[in-house]
């Protein structure tokens, strides 16, 4: 609604005068850039394919996403199902949250785990961090994907959050493995799209290709969306481990050894409990998140383990299939 | 939330929103030959206004690999690739993002290497300006000619020539001194008019983001600040209203609404507007979004549109202004990037994307195709991978288009094979002399057609008749052409129908000529004209002509044909507001 105002404003005074200033404020602000850019790309994919999902992460860039499709179909509701990869190691308080907010919205929402993995004992402190990710959530992604004879899914990864998606197309293809070809991307000019495809093969679509992390927290502010409290910070239980500091919901989570401690801290992205770092902060407003945010110097990736296993670890699970 | 004046540390961040949010958008591209140093600068750039993290620094500075000769090999911040890593080029465009307290940029980092020109294609087709690097030791390649000649069919407006590596020419002037001579004469051949030259040293910073202190003979603006002060494009430009429909909004039996993005132009609830492909006409009623509904919009905004009449629209359909419509036509031709291993043949059918329409399209014929070192034109029967050329096509169903030079989203297209489903072509729709269209503008052109001194305007003429003048020739249909007569004047179109025992063919081009300055909608009925003879209606009539010729399909009955030619007409008419003027003046 801000964001609407002022360029809305700004751009009916500078029709009435031919002032240099004011003309030059004709451009359209660059989030309302971002948001009619990402709504086109909505539209087009959510128009050419036969069964698009939305997959859904309950963070920060998957809510952004949400309020785009909303805006994307209004006074519509979203013509597709939104899907979950539930790991079963989320916070409570995400799974809460996506379960209330998708009824609220009424969006129709599929949540699909790895079951026989998790039967057979699947995680972290067991396969570690590269191999449990593999199983609960690219294989788990695949088999829903394939399960629901999805041919588009649409993800909430930006090209600012890590040098390989840097790379990526805004339709970005996926054979009929779910695997991605770096070296032999199709052309992608203007924002004409190109979504042919054979049986089997499909395209991971993504509308916040172009938006950075600042411009998500903005656009959270402006349009009063909806976030997991998490992002909030306040007292929380947590350990030390591995140099990073790891919420803890229940002992159940900790090590042998090991002792909880209360920390004012928040969580900068949304992953599973164990491997998503929180970060010390006082930021528990998001005008306050804001200004934090501007003057980091270290990545919001920096506290997700499964990036910092090897160099070039997230291209390789990008090509088997990662989100 | 921030409203309270007493409050400091909220002050301070309405200061800051209000700040980042009127912040404008500046998209570029690099651009050259390989190695010539073009991910350096944009690592460069990055980190010397602090846009690299440090945790991402730090694992470029752990990286085994370092192909620079200084402690940190700065295009590993944008090579994210292992293969680009390990082979030591840029492979695909790498996006990066970065703000300065002035602008936000968005940077397309695309390979120099020949074999993914289609990556560097595909980098600056958004761009708004291009940096073209040129490696001071060794001059313009063929590569930096291909680059600059892209970026100049692409319609990038801007061109910064940043000679790179003055540190290995000992920052010398007069050697900076001709290779700028050398690219402002290629830029000038290629009609690019906005060039910057700069010398730099992405490796060593020299004019990036701080002034050189190695070369104070150069007293331009430095990388940075050229990109922060370069003029911007306009977005709410004086353009006819284009709207590509993606899809129709239909909760339920009280709602219908047409979703689309501005391509170009302003709306307003009761503006008139013309549905391509029927030419039905209708005002729009209201401009609706998540947000409320609007006063106005402009491109490029996404919006949906409620309209006044029930008319037939779906996918793929245009809605336009009926005061300047874009050509509709399935013959055009385009200046093509052909982007595959496999040339483009002549009479094979591929896919075309038009905006959001896709169908099926042949190319007729290479007019030429254009040598990358001479830049001169030579004769061509394909267009092998990377060679540019210019095209003419037949497409299976009309498209709505404008020249790119004027529109970049309606004029553009994609070619896709229809086997392989690769994006092989990228083409950029060229102004056609004998097809201009007509529109309000056009009015300096239209009252060339009236003998000097003539005391009485086309427009005035217009507006009397409430409708534009045209030609619509149905060749060899005098039924048709008698029936659509009388429908039409009984309609109030000032009409006449000609038969070629009432004109010879001869003499056709110069009666149309007339009965266009006389403000009549003609139709032709007579057969056989050749080529030649229809290019001269169609600019005789300034491009308000309907060919039967181009849409018959043999599928379509006499009624769809009637009602084909009827659509047409029905786009003539000039929306009231125009015609009260009549009463004003
Ligand atoms: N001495 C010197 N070397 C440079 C400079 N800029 C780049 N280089 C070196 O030139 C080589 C190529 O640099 P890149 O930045 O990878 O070149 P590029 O233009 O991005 O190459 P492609 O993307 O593959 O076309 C590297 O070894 C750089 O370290 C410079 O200003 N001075
Ligand atoms: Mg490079």
């Amino acid at each position: 609604m801000g964001i609407s105002e002022i360029s809305i404003e700004r751009q009916d005074s500078s029709v009435a005068s031919e002032s240099p200033e004011l003309l030059v404020s004709k451009r359209l602000n660059h989030l309302r850039m971002l948001e009619s850019e990402s709504i086109y790309i909505l539209r087009e994919a959510a128009a050419e394919f036969a069964r698009p999902v939305m997959l859904y992460s309950i963070g920060k860039d998957s809510s952004v996403m949400l309020r785009l499709a909303q805006k994307a179909f209004f006074p519509g509701k979203i013509p597709f199902p939104l899907l979950h990869i539930d790991t079963s190691f989320k916070f409570p308080e995400m799974i809460e949250f996506r379960d209330s907010y998708a009824k609220q919205i009424g969006a129709e929402l599929i949540v699909h785990k790895n079951q026989d993995a998790l039967d057979a004992g699947a995680n972290p402190f067991l396969l570690g961090t590269q191999k449990c990710c593999g199983l609960l959530k690219t294989k788990s992604l695949l088999d829903a994907l394939t399960e629901g004879g999805f041919d588009a899914a649409f993800g909430g990864a930006r090209r600012d959050e890590e040098k390989s998606r840097a790379k990526e197309r805004i339709y970005s293809f996926r054979d009929s493995l779910g695997q991605w070809d770096p070296k032999n991307q199709r052309p992608e000019l203007w924002n004409i799209f190109n979504s042919r495809l054979d049986k089997g093969e499909s395209i991971r679509v993504f509308p916040l290709s172009n938006w950075t992390e600042l411009d998500v927290w903005l656009y959270i502010h402006v349009e009063q969306i909806p976030i997991v409290p998490l992002y909030f910070s306040r007292e929380r239980e947590v350990v030390l481990r591995n140099g990073s500091i790891v919420v803890i919901n229940n002992s159940s989570q900790l090590l042998p050894g090991e002792k909880t401690q209360t920390l004012k801290c928040r969580m900068r992205s949304l992953g599973c409990v164990s491997c998503t770092g929180a970060i010390r902060s006082e930021a528990d407003t998001l005008p306050k998140i804001i200004e934090e945010m501007v003057s980091f110097r270290r990545s919001e990736r920096e506290n997700r383990a499964i990036d910092h296993d090897e160099e070039g670890s997230m291209e390789l699970k990008k090509r088997e299939g990662y989100f | 939330m921030i409203s309270s004046a007493k409050n400091a540390p909220a002050d301070a961040f309405a200061a800051f929103l209000d700040q980042d949010l009127s912040t404008k958008l500046l998209r570029f591209t690099t651009a050259g030959s390989v190695d010539d140093g073009k991910s350096t600068l944009i690592g460069r750039l990055l980190h010397d206004s602090k846009a690299v993290y440090e945790d991402q620094l730090a694992s470029v500075k752990r990286s085994r690999i370092n192909r620079s000769t200084g402690p940190i090999d700065f295009s590993l911040i944008t090579d994210g690739l292992r293969a680009e890593r390990e082979q030591g080029i840029t492979i695909d465009v790498a996006y990066r993002y970065f703000a300065t307290s002035r602008r936000k940029f968005i940077i397309a980092d695309t390979p120099g290497h020949e074999q993914y020109t289609r990556n560097m294609a595909t980098g600056a087709s958004t761009a708004d300006l291009a940096v073209i690097l040129i490696d001071a030791t060794k001059g313009l390649l063929a590569q930096t000619r291909r680059h600059a000649f892209i970026a100049s069919v692409l319609g990038i407006k801007h061109v910064l020539a940043a000679v790179n590596k003055m540190d290995l020419a000992e920052y010398r002037e007069d050697l900076f001194l001709k290779l700028k001579d050398d690219f402002v004469t290629l830029a000038a051949q290629l009609g690019i008019t906005n060039v910057q030259c700069i010398p730099i040293s992405a490796l060593e910073g020299d004019n990036i983001v701080e002034r050189s202190a190695r070369m104070r003979w150069y007293d331009g603006p430095t990388l940075l600040e050229h990109l922060e002060t370069v003029p911007l494009p306009d977005s709410d430009s004086l353009e006819g209203f284009r709207f590509p429909i993606q899809s129709v909004i239909r909760p339920d039996a009280n709602f219908r609404g047409f979703a689309g993005r501005i391509a170009s132009g302003v709306v307003r609830p009761g503006d008139s507007v013309v549905a391509l492909p029927s030419g039905q006409k209708t005002r729009v009623h209201s401009i609706v979004t998540y947000d409320g509904d609007l006063p106005r919009a402009s491109s490029p905004m996404s919006v949906t549109l409620q309209l006044e009449a029930e008319i037939d629209l779906s996918r793929g359909d245009m809605l336009v202004s009926s005061l300047d419509v874009p050509r509709v036509a399935r013959n055009f031709h385009a200046t093509v990037v052909w982007l595959h291993a496999n040339p483009l043949e002549l009479g094979r059918t591929y896919l075309v994307k038009h905006t959001v329409r896709q169908t099926k399209i042949r190319a007729t014929r290479i007019r030429h195709r254009v040598n990358i070192n001479t830049l001169m034109q030579e004769q061509a029967t394909q267009l092998r991978m990377n060679e540019i050329g210019s095209v003419e096509f037949e497409a299976n169903v009309p498209l709505f288009f404008d020249p790119y030079a004027s529109n970049r989203t309606t004029g553009s297209f994609i070619l896709i094979d229809a086997l392989s489903n690769a994006t092989v072509g990228a083409g950029m729709i060229q102004e056609d002399p004998a097809a201009k269209r007509g529109s309000a503008p056009a009015e300096a052109a239209a009252n060339l057609r009236i003998p000097a001194g003539s005391p009485v305007s086309a427009q005035e003429r217009r507006i009397r008749r409430g409708h534009w003048p045209a030609v619509l020739l149905l060749e060899g249909r005098q039924a048709l052409a008698t029936r659509l007569e009388r429908h039409l004047f009984e309609q109030g179109f000032e009409v006449l129908h000609l038969t070629d025992s009432a004109v010879s063919t001869v003499a056709l081009s110069e009666t149309i000529r007339v009965t266009q300055a006389a403000g009549i909608v003609v139709l032709y009925s007579g057969s056989d004209l050749d080529a030649e003879t229809k290019r001269l209606i169609a600019t005789n009539s300034e491009g308000r002509f309907f060919d039967l010729a181009e849409s018959k399909t043999s599928h379509l009955s006499e009624e769809e044909h009637a009602g084909q030619a009827l659509a047409f007409a029905q786009a003539l008419r000039l929306p009231r507001a125009e015609k009260n003027q009549e009463k004003v003046n």
